[in-house]
């Protein structure tokens, strides 16, 4: 050590899953991050149909078709599950950040309401749209 | 920033399988994480097999035993052996906790031990926790007053001693804060729990007189604000206490003097 040439230490493994166990702790928070980053793209795309629309039925047919396309309609029904599933998260932090649900059995659970939450939202949502 | 994969003088090889101990009937096999900085080389992981018949039930009952036993040059730090000192936390079967009082019988299958995550390294299982230590002086942990001292002692209530309860038990040993995504990726700047706790510890202790100062050096989008309530912390805290719990309040204290 004496040498004066420091050590280049290596990094201690972390990635989740494959290293630290996946949690509902951690996985709740990560799926708020990916909904969220998704919905801003659909979002995008929600525009652009209505910027196609505005611009007359010669740009708007051809986007139209892909927007109701099957492929469409999964972005969508995808769209609604990570709506649903934003929203029920936003709940979430709402309770943490007025102090309640911070013990770890009922934020757990307030993840699991969360995820089932979503799903079950997701499939009335497109039962009654 | 936040990272996926490990820098290249980080990854991991396959290391040396170590002989199974003669005429032991009920081995278990132990994966364990090494780095040696004095070979140049990558960490590996190590495994080694224990004769489960002659060892103590916790992890570091086995780590002690094949250090003695089997590879003399395993390192890790331990002291007291009961979970006071905080030395001997790792990330054992996926989740940070002391090896000390983590019994073996709470694992399934293999029993795999690395150190604390996103650190770096000293040797094998030892994290260099340099920079946790000093977020942790960066937040005051002692008592700051401003009235004359008391004849006697700081004199507190049986009420007010109750709120250090869950607090005063950390025994900084960064399982928490090496649990903690967002101090994997922004430890430069955030706190993280451990420190925060901490923090907390002394804002609410009835005979502090520096609440305010304590609270204007946390208004800060990275020292405090990090924290997004992943719960990971309060989740593999060995001791069982909430650091989480105790960020929020610290956030609940920074709205509230303004409002």
């Amino acid at each position: 050590m004496a040498q004066g040439k420091p050590v280049e230490r290596p990094l201690s493994p972390f990635m989740l899953g494959q290293y630290y166990r996946l949690q509902m702790t951690s996985v709740s928070s990560i799926l708020t991050r990916i909904t969220g980053n998704a919905l801003i793209v659909s979002a995008f795309l929600v525009v652009w149909w209505l910027v196609a629309a505005a611009s007359g039925p010669d740009y708007f047919e051809p986007v139209n078709a892909f927007m109701t396309s099957w492929f469409g309609d999964l972005i969508f029904a995808l769209s609604v599950l990570g709506v649903w599933y934003h929203y029920l998260a936003g709940l979430r932090h709402f309770l943490w950040d007025a102090g309640h649900g911070l013990q770890i059995e009922t934020a757990e659970k307030l993840g699991w309401v969360c995820v089932i939450g979503s799903v079950v939202l997701t499939v009335i949502t497109l039962i009654i749209v | 920033m936040v990272q996926f994969t490990l820098p290249k003088n980080s990854k991991i090889r396959t290391g040396k399988t170590w002989p199974k101990p003669e005429g032991a009937k009920n081995v278990r096999k132990f994966q364990i994480y090494r780095w040696n900085p004095d070979d140049g080389e990558n960490p590996r992981v190590d495994t080694y097999f224990v004769d489960m018949d002659a060892c103590g039930p916790m992890v570091l009952d086995a780590l002690i035993k094949i250090k003695n036993e089997i590879d003399p040059t395993l390192t890790f730090r331990r002291s007291c052996r009961e979970g006071i000192c905080g030395s001997c936390a790792m990330m054992i079967d996926g989740i940070n906790t002391l090896a000390c009082i983590y019994g073996l019988d709470e694992i399934k299958g293999d029993v795999k031990i690395y150190p604390l995550p996103h650190m770096p390294v000293v040797k094998d299982l030892i994290p260099d926790l340099t920079h946790f230590y000093a977020q942790h002086a960066s937040i005051m942990p002692w008592l700051e007053t401003k009235t004359n001292r008391p004849q006697k002692e700081w004199k507190q209530s049986i009420e007010d001693r109750k709120k250090l309860d869950g607090l005063y038990e950390c025994v900084m040993c960064a399982s928490c804060s090496a649990a903690c995504p967002s101090y994997w990726w922004n430890s430069d700047r955030y706190l993280g729990p451990a420190a925060l706790l901490h923090a907390y510890r002394w804002i609410v202790d009835s005979r502090d007189e520096a609440t305010g100062e304590r609270l204007d050096d946390l208004e800060d989008p990275f020292k405090l604000y990090r924290c997004h309530t992943i719960m990971n912390c309060a989740k593999t805290c060995p001791k069982g206490l909430n650091p989480a719990a105790a960020i929020a309040e610290i956030k609940r204290m920074m709205v509230n003097r303004i409002v």
